[in-house]
């Protein structure tokens, strides 16, 4: 579905505002990765303690999230009605 | 504590009041019954228990302690919501059946013995399930019918442990259970998984939940599962085996939220997983980690209850809640869009939002009694969560593609509800002593220091960069129309087929047997025909010659013997 014609365009409309801000959020992650090395981290244990822990952790389970789920999609996905289909053809006595 | 009138009772008398009501009237009286209540608790004297002698026994109708009381207030606060949220419905059904919920679970947690529990149980299932039913599609009314009877069967699993338990210790306290009661041990703990949705006994809640009406689904996600945190907190506290069950409560429905359409079913797959939190903190059992399990319950009744409010709002003002066919909506719904997006740093445990404040207590406490592979797969679950609920249902709602969708905010009711949890979110993830103030356990915890803080930033800003990349790059799962398998495939589908199967099979050796039978019988009248029919043996007429002559040979023969 397209948007009606005399429609005001959204502030997110414009790819430029959308690339404005995607810069500042990538900024904004740059400077908290480097927040690490500039203060003195209460860590939890040695490992947890890594410089760059929870960054590298949160983008590479996200990803790894993501990935894993389109997978199970390939194993899993049927269509809307499946439930709702069978019981129909087994009602008309089709017995598949 | 003692109060004026048992916890429940306001509730349930205002559900009949309100059957009688109708229009702004029903709508004014229910609105005020949690009022009433709350000010009911409020006014609560230190007391004794409230009993109620029927036959030998003794129903402890009210036991009030700390515990019980932070889920008292919570779930006033939670009918209030709910109830200000659906005050445009002309329903009466809906507006009985949400009170008398309510009420139902304020009994259910202030039940001082099984048998007041159970009652109140059922009550839950009972009264929640009209709250699908009124949907009215044959998709709800089918899931109702599967909701009802399985929730209505945990109950008949908590009768059946509660009476091994009288028969072996005399008592019907409803108090510290654990596993090592045995039998009885067991069977209430399976009935309080149904109810909390543990894995593979969960798919009633994500059936369910997305079929019921839009303002249903705001009570159904607020007092059945936390009636059972409760009961596990209760009951089970510091039972190993459930650390495990809510990490793998945590884990695996943050995989089904990323490719599930509809998007009230990914804040259902969204509730296991928050409950997941709970029950590993239930299971750790220390004193941070229970508080951590019943704060982060609080917590998550007013933000997943927020975040059902966006949804519902969606669902009433477009007819559509499949994340394929919204998008684009914060144009016409700016201030829905605003409300959702608070529910959703909540959730993600955003700094100064509500879920910061509770969730990492029972992280902490995981880390603090040695459990870093449970700590590791909470930190996982919690990225997740950022990414399926905190992104993707705002994202696909309100943003993404513009679906060409174009309404106007939702009736003011509805957006004063949603205003009124917002403000709680902040309010307690900016100043969450008042929330720590009702915890029953002792248990000191600091959530704003700067590690805290600059740690949680760092994750939940570094989940949103993969979603970015994700979708940048292509490699991010469209929304699609779709359903996804999941464990009640096993009776939905293949129980239903072995079934079909069975009963085919005996069918067929009926039918076997019947003609067997039918052969037999036919064989037999065949034979006595052969021999005794007209043509037979034994119908054969015999000439009249040979006839004397047989009877003259008898004479003489006779008459031989008579002279011999």
């Amino acid at each position: 579905m397209t948007a009606p014609k005399d429609d005001k365009p959204g502030w997110f409309d414009d790819w430029g505002n959308v690339k404005k801000l995607l810069r500042a959020f990538y900024a904004v992650c740059g400077l908290l990765f480097l927040v690490d090395f500039l203060y003195h981290r209460h860590a939890l244990n040695e490992w947890e303690g890594f410089w760059g822990f929870y960054p590298v952790y949160g983008f590479v389970a996200c990803v790894l999230l993501v990935l894993i789920a389109k997978q199970m999609r390939k194993v899993l996905m049927r269509d809307e009605d499946y439930y709702e289909r069978k019981r129909d053809r087994a009602e008309r006595g089709d017995d598949a | 504590m003692e109060f004026a009138l048992p916890p429940f009772l306001p509730f349930f008398l205002g559900a009949l009041v309100v059957a009688v009501l109708r229009g702004r009237a029903q709508a004014g009286v229910a609105i005020l019954v949690p009022i009433l209540g709350f000010a009911n608790l409020w006014f609560g004297m230190p007391g004794a228990s409230e009993t109620l002698k029927i036959l030998d026994f003794t129903l402890v109708l009210v036991r009030a302690d700390e515990l019980a009381m932070l889920f008292g207030w919570l779930f006033h606060i939670a009918a209030f919501i709910g109830l200000v949220y659906s005050s445009h419905l002309r329903d009466t059904t809906q507006q009985v059946a949400a009170l008398a919920y309510a009420g139902s679970a304020l009994g259910a947690v202030f039940a001082g013995d099984f048998i007041t529990l159970f009652i109140f149980w059922e009550l839950l299932a009972i009264s929640s399930v009209f709250l699908i039913w009124a949907r009215r599609t044959p998709r709800a009314i089918a899931a109702g019918f599967r909701y009802l009877l399985i929730n209505v069967f945990s109950g008949v699993i908590l009768l059946a442990g509660a009476l091994v338990r009288l028969w072996e210790t005399g008592s019907l306290e409803f108090s510290y259970i654990g596993l090592e009661a045995g039998l009885a041990g067991w069977l209430i703990l399976l009935a309080l998984g149904v109810k909390a949705a543990f894995p593979f006994l969960h798919n009633w809640l994500t059936d369910a939940y997305p079929e019921a009406t839009p303002t249903g689904t705001v009570f159904l996600s607020a007092f059945t599962t936390k009636v059972a945190v409760y009961a596990l907190a209760r009951a089970y506290p510091g039972t190993e085996l459930l650390i495990y069950i809510g990490g793998a409560m945590a884990m695996f429905p943050i995989f089904y939220a990323v490719i599930e359409n509809d998007l009230r079913r990914v804040l259902a797959y969204s509730m296991i997983n928050q409950i997941g939190f709970m029950v590993c903190g239930i299971g750790i059992g220390t004193a941070l980690a229970l508080n951590g399990a019943v704060s982060h319950a609080f917590n998550d009744v007013i933000f997943k209850g927020l975040l059902m409010m966006s949804m519902g709002a969606v669902l009433h003002m477009t007819g559509r809640i499949n994340g394929s066919e919204l998008g684009g909506l914060y144009k016409s719904m700016p201030i829905t869009t605003v409300l959702c997006i608070v529910g959703a740093a909540s959730i993600s445990a955003f700094p100064l939002f509500s879920g910061f404040v509770s969730k990492s207590m029972v992280m902490q406490a995981a880390m603090d009694e040695g459990y870093p592979v449970i700590w590791l797969a909470l930190l996982f679950a919690s990225a997740g969560v950022f990414h399926h609920a905190g992104i993707k249902i705002p994202f696909f709602a309100f943003f993404a593609h513009d679906s060409g969708i174009r309404t106007t905010e939702p009736p003011l009711n509805m957006l004063l509800a949603m205003g009124v949890a917002a403000v709680l979110c902040i309010g307690i993830g900016s100043y969450p002593d008042v929330l720590y103030g009702l915890l029953p356990y002792e248990a000191e915890y600091h959530p704003y220091d700067w590690s805290h803080v600059i740690t949680q930033t760092q994750l939940l800003f570094f989940s949103a960069l993969a979603f970015v990349w994700l979708n940048l790059t292509g490699r991010y799962p469209p929304e699609l129309p779709s359903a996804n398998l999941d464990a009640e495939w096993l009776y939905r589908r293949l129980a239903p087929r072995v079934a079909g199967c069975a009963i085919s099979a005996l069918d067929r050796m009926n039918a076997a047997l019947d003609r067997f039978g039918q052969r037999v019988k036919d064989r037999a009248i065949a034979y006595v025909e052969h021999h005794h029919g007209p043509e037979g043996y034994f119908a054969r007429t015999w000439p009249t010659g040979s006839m004397v002559a047989l009877v003259a040979m008898v004479l003489v023969a006779s008459l031989a013997f008579y002279l011999a």
